[in-house]
C-alpha cells in the first residue's frame, strides 16, 4: 500500500519484522533500512570563523544552482553526499561560525537526507501529533491539558468512566490507555454514533472493547426521567429503524419474486426463513445465490442491531447505577448543560474534569454548579508549556505556547445536601446557618 | 479504602481527606476510639466516620461540618508530610503521560523523596505494573515504606535504600521507564539504561536547573538515548469572581443612558455581565488569575531508549 508522508511516498511493506523506534531512509519507492546511527559525516568543521562581520547576502555563496541540486537528485544519489556537495560549494561556510555551521548542516539534512522513524502508538505520540496537524479535529486540546485531565480525572484500571467527547476519539483512548483494559468506559455520544478515529490509531488489543459501551446523549433525559426503560426497545435510534424497514422491504419484493419463478420453494419455507437465521442457511439451495446475499447482508445488519440494542441496554443499566468513578468531558457542546446531567450519573467522593477551549463557558459552568451544590474543591485552570533547545553554550526557551491549549474545570463530587438540592431551599439554608463564621467560609467558596 | 481501588464507606485504618473547605484539608488515619479536632469541633471516628460513605458531610461537635473525601494520589500530593520538595500534580500529569506509563508498566524512580510521585506512579501502572523506587536517605525509605503498607499499596512497589548513582536501581533490563529526581542525574544515567528493558524504554530527569540539565542531556546523548526534549510545565490557576465596574459619568442626560452600548437587553449581555444603571455599574464574570502564582519548579528532560 502506497502511503504519502511530507511530500515522500512510500510503501510500508520493508518496515515489518523490525523493532519500534528503527529509522529508515526513504528510497525511490520503497522504505529502506539504514544504519541506526549515521557516522558524522563532518569532520572538517574545524575551520570556523568568529562572527559575520564580512559575510555579506549577496545570494551568490553558493556555487551549484537549482539545475545542478536537482541533476544531483536525480541521479539518485544519497542525501548525504548532497549535503556535503553543498557544503563544499558554499563560499562562505568556512567564515561562519561554528554554531551557524551545524545549523546550515542541520538544516540541509532536514530537506535533503530523508529519514523516517516508526513508534508505537501511544497517547504521548498521538496527542502531540493530532495537536500539531489536526488541532480543529480535538478542540485544539493540547497535549499537556490531555495529561492534566488524565491526572485529576484520577484515571486507572479498575474504574467506572464516563466519556463525553468530540476529539475524534482521541480523549477515549488516552482513557482507554490508563485504564488497561480493566474497569468500564461508558461513552455519551451525540448524533448517530461515537467517533473513534483516533481511538482505532492506538492499536488496542480486542478485549479493551469488551466493557466499552456507548451510549446516545439524546436519550440521557428520558433515562433521568425514568421513562427510558418503558420506550427503549422500540425507539432505538431512528434511521436503525428505517434500516430495517428498508431491509424488511427488498427482502419482501425479493421473496415475492422468487416466489413466482421457483415454484418448488414454498410460501411456508420462505417464512421460516424470515424467522429463523440457521434454518435459512440450510435451506437455501445453491440456485438463489442472490437472495442468499441479500439476505445475509439484513442478517448481519439484523446481528448488529441487535448487538447495539444489547450494548445500549447495559450501558442504560450501568448508568442506571448511578456510581460512576468520573467524568470526563471535553466537546464542542457548551460544557454547563452536559455537566450538570451527567454528573447525576457519577458517585460521590469522585473527581470530574470538563475541558473547554474557552474560559467564559467553564465561568458559567463554575457558578451553576455551585448553585447546584453536591461539588467541592471547583478549580479553573490552565496549563502554559515550554519547550527548550538545549546544547552547550546554546540553552535558551523555544516557543512559547499560550492560549491555545484550552481550559480545564475540575472538582470532587461530595453526598448532595437534601435541603440543597431544591436550588430555591439555598437561601432558607443560608440564613439556618448558626455561625457567621461557617457562612464566611460558604461564601469563599462561591 | 485503597489508593488503587475506590471504596463506599469508610473503615477502621483507612486514610481519608478531611475537606474544610476553600483549599484546606487534611489527611487523617481512621482509628476505632481516636478523635480529630478541626477548627469546627471534634470528629470521633468510631461514630463520625466509620461505616459512613465517602463523599459524606460530617457534622463535628461545634455544629460545623466538614466533607470526607476518598484519598487519591493527587489529594495526598496536597497533604502530604513534606519530607523533602516534592514534585505536584501538573509536573506529575506531563511526567505519566511522556513516559508513557500504563496499567503493567515497571518503573523506577530515584529518589523516592516524600512519595508524591511515587503514589501517582503506582496508581498508574497497577494492577499488573511495579515500582522500584531508591531512596539513599535511610530514615526517609523507611518512612515510604511505611506509607505504602498503611495505604495498602505494597505489593506494587519495591523501596531499595541505596545510592542510584553508585549502586543503580538494583534491577536490569526490565524497566519501561526511568524518573530521576537527584541533584546528579547525569551520574545515574548509565544506571537508568541498563535498568530499562533491552527493547528500549522511556525516561524523565527533572532539574531546578539548567546547567543540570545541560550535563543530563550531554550524559543522555553519549549513552546513545534518543529523542532527547527539554520542556517545563507551568500551572495558572483561576479564580472566578463577579467584577463590577463603575460607570464613569460624563455628564450626559440620563436619557443618553439607554445609548451608551450597555444595553441591558442585549441578549449577547446577558449572563456574563448585566448593567446596573441606576447604581451605574457594570457587572461581569471574570477568572482572575492568582496575586502569586508558581513561576518555575524545574526542567523536565525526556529520552528514548531504542
Amino acid at each position: 500500500r502506497k502511503i504519502i508522508f511530507e511530500k515522500q511516498w512510500f510503501y510500508l511493506d520493508n518496515a515489518i519484522g523490525h523493532v519500534y523506534g528503527t529509522t529508515f531512509e526513504v528510497t525511490s519507492g520503497g522504505s529502506l533500512q539504514p544504519k541506526e546511527e549515521m557516522e558524522e559525516v563532518t569532520t572538517e568543521t574545524k575551520e570556523a570563523g568568529t562572527d559575520n562581520r564580512n559575510i555579506v547576502d549577496d545570494g551568490k555563496s553558493q556555487k551549484l544552482t537549482h539545475d545542478d541540486i536537482k541533476a544531483l537528485k536525480d541521479k539518485g544519489i544519497k542525501g548525504q553526499e548532497i549535503v556535503q556537495q553543498l557544503i563544499e560549494n558554499s563560499t562562505t561556510f568556512r567564515d561562519k561560525t561554528e554554531f551557524a555551521q551545524d545549523k546550515y548542516i542541520k538544516k540541509k539534512k532536514k530537506k535533503y537526507e530523508a529519514v523516517i522513524t516508526i513508534v508505537k502508538p501511544s497517547t504521548r505520540i498521538l496527542s502531540t501529533m493530532y495537536y500539531a496537524r489536526e488541532p480543529g479535529k480535538i478542540n485544539h486540546l493540547r497535549y499537556d491539558t490531555l495529561a492534566q485531565m488524565l491526572t485529576l480525572g484520577n484515571i486507572r484500571a479498575g474504574n467506572k468512566m464516563i466519556v463525553m467527547e468530540t476529539c475524534a476519539g482521541l480523549v477515549l483512548g488516552a482513557v482507554m490507555e490508563r485504564m488497561g483494559g480493566y474497569g468500564s468506559i461508558i461513552q455519551m455520544y451525540p448524533g448517530g454514533g461515537p467517533v473513534r478515529a483516533a481511538t482505532s490509531c492506538f492499536g488496542f488489543p480486542k478485549p479493551f472493547f469488551d466493557n466499552l459501551h456507548e451510549f446516545p446523549l439524546s436519550k440521557v433525559d428520558s433515562l433521568l426521567s425514568g421513562t427510558f426503560s418503558t420506550d427503549t426497545l422500540p425507539s432505538e435510534p431512528e434511521y436503525n429503524v428505517l434500516l430495517e424497514e428498508e431491509s424488511n422491504g427488498l427482502t419482501g419484493k425479493k421473496q415475492a419474486s422468487l416466489q413466482e419463478t421457483e415454484e418448488d420453494s414454498t410460501t411456508e419455507t420462505a417464512m421460516e426463513i424470515n424467522e429463523t437465521e440457521e434454518q435459512e442457511t440450510t435451506d437455501i439451495s445453491a440456485e438463489d445465490v442472490e437472495f442468499k446475499e441479500i439476505k445475509e447482508k439484513e442478517n448481519v445488519r439484523e446481528k448488529k442491531q441487535w448487538e447495539r440494542r444489547k450494548k445500549l441496554i447495559e450501558a442504560a443499566a450501568l448508568l442506571r447505577e448511578k456510581n460512576a468513578d468520573g467524568l470526563i468531558v471535553a466537546s464542542k457542546f457548551h460544557p454547563t448543560p452536559l455537566l450538570l446531567t451527567l454528573l447525576e450519573f457519577v458517585a460521590p467522593s469522585r473527581p470530574f474534569v470538563v475541558y473547554c477551549l474557552y474560559k467564559e463557558p467553564l465561568l458559567e459552568c463554575y457558578t451553576k454548579l455551585r448553585e447546584r451544590g453536591g461539588v467541592i474543591n471547583l478549580k479553573l485552570s490552565e496549563t502554559w508549556l515550554r519547550n527548550y533547545q538545549v546544547l552547550p553554550d546554546r540553552s535558551h526557551p523555544k516557543l512559547t505556547m499560550s492560549g491555545g491549549g484550552g481550559y480545564l474545570l475540575s472538582g470532587i463530587t461530595v453526598f448532595l445536601d437534601k435541603g440543597k438540592s431544591d436550588a430555591s431551599n439555598l437561601e432558607t439554608l443560608k440564613t439556618e446557618e448558626p455561625s457567621s463564621k461557617r457562612c464566611k467560609i460558604q461564601d469563599l467558596h462561591c | 479504602m485503597s489508593f488503587v481501588e475506590y471504596g463506599d464507606t469508610i473503615k477502621d485504618g483507612d486514610t481519608a481527606i478531611v475537606f474544610l473547605g476553600h483549599e484546606s484539608m487534611f489527611p487523617v488515619k481512621v482509628q476505632h476510639g481516636t478523635v480529630t479536632q478541626t477548627k469546627y469541633g471534634v470528629i470521633r471516628h468510631s461514630t463520625d466516620l466509620i461505616g459512613k460513605k465517602y463523599g459524606s458531610r460530617v457534622t463535628c461537635s461545634k455544629g460545623g461540618w466538614v466533607y470526607i473525601l476518598h484519598p487519591t494520589p493527587e489529594l495526598w500530593t496536597m497533604n502530604l508530610p513534606h519530607r523533602t520538595q516534592i514534585l505536584y500534580s501538573t509536573d506529575i500529569s506531563i511526567i505519566t503521560m511522556m513516559l508513557e506509563l500504563k496499567p503493567g508498566s515497571i518503573v523506577c524512580e530515584s529518589g523516592t523523596g516524600s512519595g508524591s510521585l511515587s503514589h501517582a506512579l503506582i496508581r498508574t501502572v497497577a494492577p499488573t505494573g511495579h515500582l522500584y523506587t531508591v531512596e539513599f536517605h535511610q530514615q526517609r525509605a523507611e518512612k515510604a515504606r511505611e506509607e505504602f503498607r498503611e495505604h495498602g499499596v505494597e505489593h506494587l512497589v519495591t523501596v531499595t535504600n541505596q545510592d542510584v548513582c553508585k549502586n543503580g536501581f538494583g534491577v536490569s533490563n526490565t524497566a519501561d521507564a526511568v524518573f530521576l529526581d537527584i541533584p546528579s542525574p547525569w551520574e545515574a544515567i548509565g544506571h537508568a539504561k541498563s535498568a530499562l528493558k533491552a527493547e528500549g524504554g522511556r525516561i524523565c530527569s527533572f532539574s531546578p536547573c539548567i546547567e543540570q540539565v545541560q550535563r543530563t542531556c550531554l550524559a543522555m546523548e553519549e549513552y546513545g538515548f534518543t529523542e532527547i526534549n527539554t520542556l517545563e510545565i507551568l500551572l495558572r490557576v483561576y479564580n472566578v469572581r463577579t467584577i463590577s465596574l463603575q460607570i464613569p459619568d460624563l455628564g450626559k442626560a440620563a436619557e443618553d443612558n439607554s445609548s451608551t452600548g450597555f444595553d441591558s437587553s442585549n441578549p449577547s449581555n446577558q449572563g456574563s455581565s448585566c448593567v446596573n444603571l441606576q447604581q451605574g455599574t457594570v457587572q461581569f464574570k471574570s477568572g482572575v488569575p492568582l496575586r502569586e502564582m508558581v513561576g518555575h519548579t524545574g526542567y523536565l528532560t525526556f529520552a528514548t531508549k531504542s
